[in-house]
C-alpha cells in the first residue's frame, strides 16, 4: 500500500523479527546459483523476498514442482524486502544478472521495472488467471507474470463480539459507521483503531475506500493517470481524507493512537479493547497467530461510502512470477513450465499446503478450503457478488505518491485539515507521475 | 576545514622562492587518482545529474526543475528551518555542557578517570542503537521516562509522537550522544593552558570564577571553535538519529533536509534528491565557511 509495496512493508511490520535472523542469509545466497546439474537436468534459479511465509511458499512450490518434473529443479533464494529489495531488482535486471525467475509486486511497482525491456511475456497462461490480475501484470496488452499468493484487502476488521454485545449491525455508509462509533464510544469501547508508530498503517481510509470512488465516478483512475482528475477536487475522493479527520476530531480513536504499532492494534481488536481496525486483510493471520482462537471472532466489512447501494470492497492483487529476457534457451522453456505448474490448480494447493490462505486465489479453478478464518469468508462474499469490488488504485494508475502516509498520520492526528491534505498529496503525486514520464504532468 | 592552512597563527612563514620538493610530482599520483575518481568525479556529476530527471536505465535533461520541485516541496520549507533549530539547539547545548563537565573533570574529584570515561561512553555507541533505546524509553504510554515522571504525579507528553516535541526531543538525545566528544575536546584545550597562568592567578589572589572567565574561557577557544564547527555540520547534516527515532514523524514535524532528501531518494525520485544534495552542500557550505573563517580569525596565541 505504500505506493511501494504494502507487502513488503507489512511484511517488514509482522516479521520484522525473523527478517533479521534471515536477511543475514541473503547476502550469502545472492553469488551462489546456477549449480548447473548434468545429463538433460536444468537448475532454475528463483528470488523471493525473505519474509518467512513467502520463503514457505516458494520452497513447498519448488518442491511440489520437482516431483513432478524430476530434470528440473529449482533453488530458491532470498533477497531483503522494502526499497533494498527494489533496489536489488533493478539493478540485478539492469545488469542482466537476475535469476531465472523472481518474485515481485504486481501493479505500479512491476510497470517501474520497464516490462517491456526487461520481462519474458507469458501470454500463454491468460487462460488461466483472473481479469483483475490480469490488469495487475498487464502492460501494452502483454502479460508477464503469474500469481504468487492471494488476494487481500483494504478493510475494517471487526471484532464480532463487542459488535453483538453493542448490538450492532455492519455498516454500509458512513453515516452508519458514525453512527455505530457514537455507541462503541458511550459503551466504552476505542470505535477505531489507529496505529501511527507504523505509518503505512494510517493510509487504509483513504487507499481501501477506492471503490467507493470509482463507484462514484467511474474511470477516475484513468482520468487521475492523466493528470485530469485530482484527490482535492474529486469530493469522492477526498472523502478519504475527510473521513481520517472526522474520525480523528470526534475522538473515535484509541488514546496511544500516535505510537501504537500494528501489533499493539490487531491485539487490541483481538481482546476487544477496540471494535474496529481499517488495516489490509491478510494481518489476520498474524493476528491469529498471537491470539489463538479468535478464527471466527473477527470479521471483516469494506469501508462504507456515501451510497449503501454501491458500497464494496478495494482488492489488492497478489504478487506476481516474472521470468526476466535474461533467461534463454532449455532454461526459459522450464521456466515457463515452472509458471505453468503456479497457475494451476497444483500450485494453488501447493501454495495452500505451505502456508494458510488469507484471501482469494487468481487462478481459475482454484478453491478456499472450508477452514479459512470469518474475514476471508467475508472477504470472498464482496469478491462473489458482481460489482462489489475492485482493484485498489494502484494497480490501476502508476501515479502514487511517496509521502501519502505521512500526510495520512498528519490528518489523524490533527495536524493538517483534509482539504490542505489532498491538495498536497495531489503536488506529491505529480512528482511521482514525471519521474515516470507520464503525458500530461 | 581542518586542512586549511591557519592564517592568524603564527607558523611557518611562506617560503619565498618555493623550494623544490624531494620527491617527483608522481609520487602524488595514487592518492590523485583515488581522491579524484571517488570524490572529484562523483561530484561534478552530481551537479549535471542535479539537472536531470534520471533512473536507473536512463537520464533525461530538465534544467532547473528540479530545483523549482524541490523547492516547493513544503516537507522542505519546514525542513530547512528544523534543520536550523536542531543544529542550534544541538550546538548550542554541547559548547555549554561540553565546557562545563571539561571545567569538572580537569579538577581535582573523586572517580576522575572513571566519570571521564563515563561521559565519553555514548559516543561510541552506535546512533542507531542509541535511536531505538531512546523511541522505547520515550514511548508515551509505556516508557521509562513517563512511567517515571508519573511517580512523581507529572503526566509527560508524546515525547516523540506530540508534534511541538519530537524535534527538541531527538536533539536532546543528540545531545546526550555527542556531549561527550565536546567534553573531551574541552578537556584537551583546558589542559594544555600552561600552568604558569593558574599560578600567577593564584599569586594575584584570583577566584575560581575569575580563573574560569579570565584564563579558561578565553584560552580555551581554540576548542570551543572546534566543537562549534563539528557540531553544527554534524546537526545541519543529521539524519541518522532523526531517521532512526522518528522517521521525520509525526507527519513532517521532525524533517529535516537530509531526511527530506531521503524520503525522495527512497521514492525514487532520484534527479530530485541529487538537488536535494547540491543544495545541502551549499548551504553547510555557506554556513560553515564564513564561519570557520571568522572563528579562525579570532584565534590567540597561547
Amino acid at each position: 500500500m505504500t505506493r511501494r509495496h504494502t507487502p513488503h512493508r507489512i511484511a517488514l511490520a509482522v516479521f520484522s523479527a525473523g527478517t533479521l535472523a534471515l536477511g543475514a542469509c541473503s547476502a550469502g545466497s545472492l553469488g551462489s546459483s546456477d549449480d548447473e546439474g548434468g545429463g538433460g537436468k536444468v537448475a532454475l534459479s528463483f528470488l523471493t523476498d525473505n519474509q518467512p511465509e513467502t520463503v514457505k511458499m516458494a520452497e513447498g512450490l519448488a518442491k511440489d514442482f520437482t516431483a513432478k518434473n524430476p530434470d528440473i529443479t529449482v533453488n530458491v533464494e532470498t533477497r531483503p524486502q522494502g526499497t533494498e529489495g527494489d533496489n536489488i531488482v533493478k539493478t540485478r535486471l539492469s545488469t542482466g544478472d537476475m535469476t531465472d525467475m523472481f518474485m515481485y509486486n504486481s501493479g505500479s511497482l512491476m510497470q517501474a521495472l520497464a516490462p517491456q525491456k526487461n520481462l519474458t511475456p507469458v501470454d500463454d497462461f491468460a487462460g488461466q488467471l483472473d481479469e483483475n490480475f490480469k490488469k495487475a501484470v498487464g502492460s501494452d496488452g502483454k502479460i508477464y507474470g503469474v500469481p504468487f499468493g492471494n488476494y487481500m484487502a483494504g478493510a475494517i476488521l471487526y471484532n464480532k463480539e463487542v459488535y453483538d454485545k453493542n448490538g450492532l449491525k455492519v455498516p454500509t455508509t458512513w453515516d452508519e459507521f458514525q453512527a455505530n462509533n457514537a455507541k462503541l464510544k458511550a459503551a466504552g469501547v476505542d470505535p477505531v483503531i489507529q496505529t501511527y508508530g507504523e505509518t503505512w498503517t494510517s493510509q487504509l481510509f483513504i487507499l481501501g475506500d477506492y471503490h467507493n470512488v470509482e463507484a462514484a465516478s467511474p474511470g477516475w483512475a484513468e482520468q487521475y493517470t492523466k493528470n485530469q482528475a485530482k484527490y482535492a477536487t474529486t469530493p469522492a475522493a477526498k472523502a478519504g481524507f475527510d473521513h481520517l479527520q472526522q474520525v480523528h476530531d470526534a475522538g473515535y480513536v484509541n488514546k496511544d493512537f500516535a505510537s501504537a504499532k500494528l501489533t499493539d492494534g490487531l491485539n487490541k481488536l483481538a481482546k476487544g479493547q477496540g471494535a474496529q481496525y481499517p488495516i489490509l486483510s491478510a494481518m489476520v493471520s498474524q493476528l491469529i497467530a498471537d491470539n489463538p482462537g479468535s478464527e471466527n471472532k473477527i470479521g471483516l466489512f469494506a469501508i462504507p461510502g456515501a451510497d449503501a447501494a454501491k458500497n464494496g470492497l478495494t482488492v489488492w492483487a497478489p504478487n506476481g512470477l516474472y521470468i526476466p529476457t535474461s533467461t534463454t534457451g532449455d532454461k526459459l522453456a522450464a521456466a515457463k513450465k515452472f509458471l505453468g505448474f503456479v497457475a494451476s490448480p497444483d500450485g494453488c494447493a501447493s501454495m495452500g499446503k505451505a502456508t494458510t490462505p488469507t484471501g482469494p486465489y487468481a487462478v481459475t479453478g482454484c478453491e478456499l478450503p472450508d477452514s479459512v478464518p470469518q474475514a476471508v469468508k467475508d472477504m470472498q462474499t464482496y469478491i462473489d457478488k458482481q460489482g462489489a469490488s475492485s482493484l485498489a488504485l494502484e494497480f490501476l494508475s502508476p501515479v502514487k505518491g511517496p509521502a501519502l502516509e505521512q500526510i495520512c498520520v498528519e490528518v489523524g492526528s490533527g495536524i493538517r485539515k483534509a482539504d490542505a491534505a489532498a491538495k498536497l498529496y495531489d503536488e506529491d503525486v505529480k512528482k511521482q507521475a514525471q519521474q515516470l514520464g507520464l503525458e500530461g504532468w | 576545514m581542518e586542512a586549511r592552512p591557519r592564517t592568524s597563527v603564527a607558523g611557518p612563514a611562506p617560503a619565498a622562492g618555493r623550494k623544490r620538493s624531494p620527491y617527483p610530482s608522481w609520487f602524488y599520483l595514487p592518492a590523485a587518482i583515488v581522491y579524484a575518481v571517488l570524490f572529484l568525479v562523483p561530484t561534478v556529476t552530481s551537479f549535471y545529474f542535479s539537472l536531470t530527471r534520471w533512473s536507473i536505465f536512463d537520464s533525461q535533461f530538465i534544467g532547473f526543475d528540479n530545483y523549482v520541485t524541490f523547492f516547493r516541496e513544503p516537507a522542505l520549507v519546514s525542513g530547512l528551518w528544523h534543520t536550523v533549530v536542531y543544529a542550534v539547539i544541538t550546538s548550542g547545548l554541547k559548547v555549554v555542557l561540553g565546557l562545563g563537565l571539561a571545567v569538572l573533570l580537569t579538577s581535582q574529584i573523586i572517580g576522575r578517570g572513571y566519570l571521564r570515561s563515563v561521559v565519553f561512553f555514548p559516543v561510541l555507541v552506535s546512533t542507531i542503537g542509541v535511536g531505538l533505546t531512546f523511541t522505547i524509553l520515550l514511548d508515551p504510554e509505556e516508557g521509562l521516562v513517563n512511567e517515571s515522571l508519573a511517580l512523581i504525579g507529572i503526566q509527560g507528553p508524546g515525547w516523540l509522537t506530540d508534534p511541538s516535541f519530537a524535534l527538541v526531543s531527538v536533539a536532546l538525545v543528540d545531545v546526550w550522544k555527542g556531549v561527550g566528544l565536546a567534553t573531551l575536546i574541552y578537556i584537551a584545550g583546558i589542559v594544555s593552558i600552561p600552568q604558569e597562568y593558574f599560578e600567577a592567578a593564584r599569586v594575584d589572589g584570583a577566584t575560581a570564577w575569575q580563573n574560569f572567565r579570565k584564563i579558561v574561557l578565553p584560552l580555551a577557544r581554540p576548542a570551543t571553535f572546534t566543537v562549534i564547527l563539528l557540531s553544527l555540520i554534524g546537526g545541519l547534516r543529521s539524519f541518522d538519529l532523526i531517521w532512526a527515532m522518528t522517521r521525520g514523524g509525526p507527519g513532517f514535524t521532525s524533517d529535516v533536509i537530509a531526511s527530506v532528501i531521503y524520503k525522495q531518494y527512497q521514492a525514487g525520485f532520484y534527479g530530485l534528491s541529487t538537488a536535494g544534495n547540491v543544495v545541502l552542500f551549499l548551504l553547510v557550505t555557506a554556513i560553515i565557511f564564513p564561519l570557520s573563517r571568522y572563528l579562525n580569525s579570532k584565534e590567540v596565541d597561547l
